[in-house]
């Protein structure tokens, strides 16, 4: 529930009742329009202003960064670099959306995709030489989606089974998946031939095929196919309903029959495997290989935008995009300003604070219910009587 | 085992152990209060970039601490208006708050000291005559940098404010019921603001220490997960100021060990030794009673009369 209809209740139900009513439809068209620009475009807006401030700050010109920006990442080879991009932004954006959608905060996204990067890199010449292409594929894209499911299981287990918060758990079974993959790039999986701690790399030819016509690789259209799969799965399905009611109240989803349990290991157990296919399409789509060390930090670069998309996949799909060509074009464009490729986290943290912001001061003056849930322990609300 | 060996030793692990704990306290008053700040990696490297930055531009390593000290209560007042101001979910903000803090220290140390990469000299020590000369305690615990003595005077500080006063007592009640605080005339809103605070320049300081004293320089993503393990640690204090000594300094002990063996006889991993104290502390809280004494008002924003 969110503060509005704590504080008022009546009104609140009574809007409710209203916006669902038919006789209010346009202006309910109405009211989303506004909704869709003042709680997802304005922090955006906001954000590259002030992320415009910080590059000024710096001594560089910030019309000229962001119109480079736009430059390389939407013209051209920066457009196929955009969408390559997306591809493992998309899977990453899926696997945090399931799980905070069941209100479930898996933070172990790091780890997830660096683990699976580095064990797909790792095996994968040797698996492309032992097995026709397909299976070899088949045989990679298990793996990944085994390792992620079990850094997921952990901290799911702990918390169905025990009680134990997952923020805590997913963060540290983060950096233990993290480590693991340095250890086994600077071990097992090390190429001898090079001194650098990094795979083998893998030959051009046994890399995902191009989409024909582009320099886009099939893991962009592959990526696309799940979350639309995903968006009718959690928003028209009985199980996405109880993910919903999960995430929306689990003692009232226990009440209702429904196994919070069971749908927690499942909805890690998910979560996890997303992000480790996203590992799966960018080493055998982009990269090609994994090196110690290395982190493109996919989770935390894109979660603002997961909940500007309100937790729906198809929504997050154009935010996404946006990302993608902020971080295609900013990474050349930051070179050019003379700025270093950071002041592109600083601009995705300012996104996130001012979406926070807007949320909290909407949810004052009514724009509506939030989609932030309230309390992460409290099982109630721990400011009224009991 | 030679005397100067055993003197190394300690001071490595003190040199690890000081960080943790000052973050972990700092941390550890905001959770009291019914705030769980996730951002402490990003206030641990924000309050380190400027300390390191104003102690190499002024030479005065106390500066530097205050400095690093502001840094870090200044990045946490985004997590004071936006979570106990306005109520946002403390979670995201907090991981808003890493990724601003890991973002600006590095983009400010690329802009300022890429090329130059410098590094500091040794601070100043503060020689407390009799007990210093003691052989290897007088060396590792009595002529250290002052802020050394100071981190732990403020642990005990903390420790009775926590525990013994009553503006401790309403802290603690603003985070296991903030409305019996309200009803008594206390100001939920004020608590929790002034617990942030304090966590943000603890923070900050462990950011200082860990870049003014413990490494002599600063670089990008220094602490390598050492903010959330602070917040473990508070988590598993449950707000006793002893048991943060007490886990920091194992944590202390156990790097210096890793390091020791690394130079001595096995040659660990390094990724190994860096690993092994989340997998501590996942053990830990695998096999810990169900349902630990966390404050019930954690994570929870107060609304006044909301149910």
């Amino acid at each position: 529930m969110s503060d509005t209809s704590a504080r008022d209740p009546g009104r609140t139900a009574a809007r409710t009742v209203a916006d669902s009513g038919t006789g209010s439809a346009r202006r309910s068209w109405r009211a989303s329009v506004i909704d869709v620009l003042l709680r997802t475009i304005a922090p955006l807006v906001l954000a590259l202003a002030s992320g415009g401030l910080v590059i000024a700050g710096l001594g560089a010109d910030p019309f000229a960064f962001y119109a480079d920006v736009f430059a390389l990442g939407t013209r051209g080879s920066g457009l196929q670099q955009s969408l390559t991009a997306m591809a493992p932004l998309l899977l990453v954006a899926l696997g945090l959306i399931v799980a905070f959608r069941a209100g479930l905060w898996n933070l172990g996204y790091g780890g997830s995709y660096l683990l699976a990067a580095a064990a797909v890199a790792g095996v994968a010449p040797d698996v492309f030489a032992a097995l026709p292409y397909p299976l070899a594929l088949a045989a990679l894209a298990a793996l990944a989606l085994v390792v992620g499911a079990v850094l997921g299981l952990v901290p799911a287990a702990l918390k169905a089974y025990r009680g134990t918060n997952e923020v805590i758990t997913s963060l540290m079974m983060s950096f233990i998946a993290v480590s693991l993959a340095n250890l086994l790039i600077r071990g097992a999986f090390k190429d001898p031939a090079i001194s650098v701690p990094q795979t083998r790399v893998l030959d051009l030819e046994l890399m995902l095929p191009f989409i024909p016509g582009t320099q886009v690789h099939v893991g962009f259209v592959l990526s696309l196919l799940l979350v639309v799969a995903a968006h009718f799965a959690l928003t028209k399905s009985a199980v996405g309903l109880k993910i919903d009611v999960v995430g929306a109240n689990p003692a009232a989803a226990r009440h209702a029959g429904i196994d919070v349990r069971q749908v927690t290991v499942l909805v890690f157990i998910a979560s996890g495997a997303l992000i480790a296919s996203a590992a799966f399409v960018d080493m055998l789509g982009l990269w090609g290989y994994s090196r110690a060390e290395w982190n493109p930090g996919y989770g935390d670069k894109i979660l603002p935008f997961v909940f500007l998309a309100r937790l729906n996949p198809l929504g997050s799909v154009p935010l996404v995009g946006l990302y993608s060509v902020l971080a295609t074009g900013g990474t050349i464009a930051a070179q050019r300003a003379g700025v270093s490729v950071d002041v592109l986290s600083v601009i995705v943290a300012l996104v996130l604070f001012f979406m926070v912001a807007i949320e909290a001061v909407g949810s004052r003056v009514n724009l509506g219910r939030s989609y932030l849930r309230r309390g992460l322990f409290a099982r109630r609300s721990p400011g009224g009587e009991s | 085992m030679t005397e100067a060996m055993i003197t190394a030793f300690l001071l490595a692990a003190f040199a690890s152990m000081i960080p943790l704990l000052l973050a972990a306290l700092g941390e550890s008053v905001g959770e009291q209060a019914g705030v769980l700040n996730v951002g402490v990696e990003g206030v641990l490297l924000v309050g380190g970039y400027a300390a390191f930055a104003v102690t190499l531009a002024s030479g005065s390593f106390w500066l530097g601490f205050l400095c690093g000290a502001l840094a870090g209560a200044a990045l946490q007042a985004v997590l004071m208006v936006l979570s106990v101001w306005l109520h946002a979910n403390q979670i995201v903000v907090g991981i808003g708050i890493t990724l601003a803090g890991t973002g600006v220290s590095s983009m400010l140390y690329d802009w300022s000291f890429a090329e130059s990469r410098p590094r500091l000299g040794l601070p100043d020590v503060w020689v407390i005559y009799p007990l210093s000369e003691i052989p290897i305690t007088g060396e590792v615990l009595f002529s250290r940098p002052g802020m050394f003595t100071l981190s732990f005077v403020l642990a005990a500080l903390v420790a009775i404010w926590l525990s013994r006063t009553a503006p401790g007592l309403r802290l603690r009640a603003a985070g296991q019921r903030p409305a019996a605080l309200d009803a008594a005339g206390g100001s939920v809103v004020r608590v929790r603001s002034l617990a942030v605070l304090f966590g943000g320049a603890a923070a900050g300081l462990g950011g200082a220490y860990l870049s003014l004293v413990s490494a002599g320089t600063f670089t990008p993503g220094m602490t390598h997960g050492l903010g959330f393990l602070a917040i473990v640690v508070a988590m598993l204090s449950r707000g006793r100021v002893r048991w943060i000594l007490a886990i920091s300094l194992i944590y202390g002990l156990f790097i210096a060990t890793g390091t020791a063996l690394q130079l001595t006889v096995i040659s660990l991993p390094n990724d190994v030794i860096t690993m092994a104290p989340f997998v501590a502390v996942m053990l830990v809280l695998a096999f810990s009673r169900k349902g630990s004494a966390l404050p019930p008002a954690l994570a929870a924003p107060y609304v006044r009369g909301a149910r």
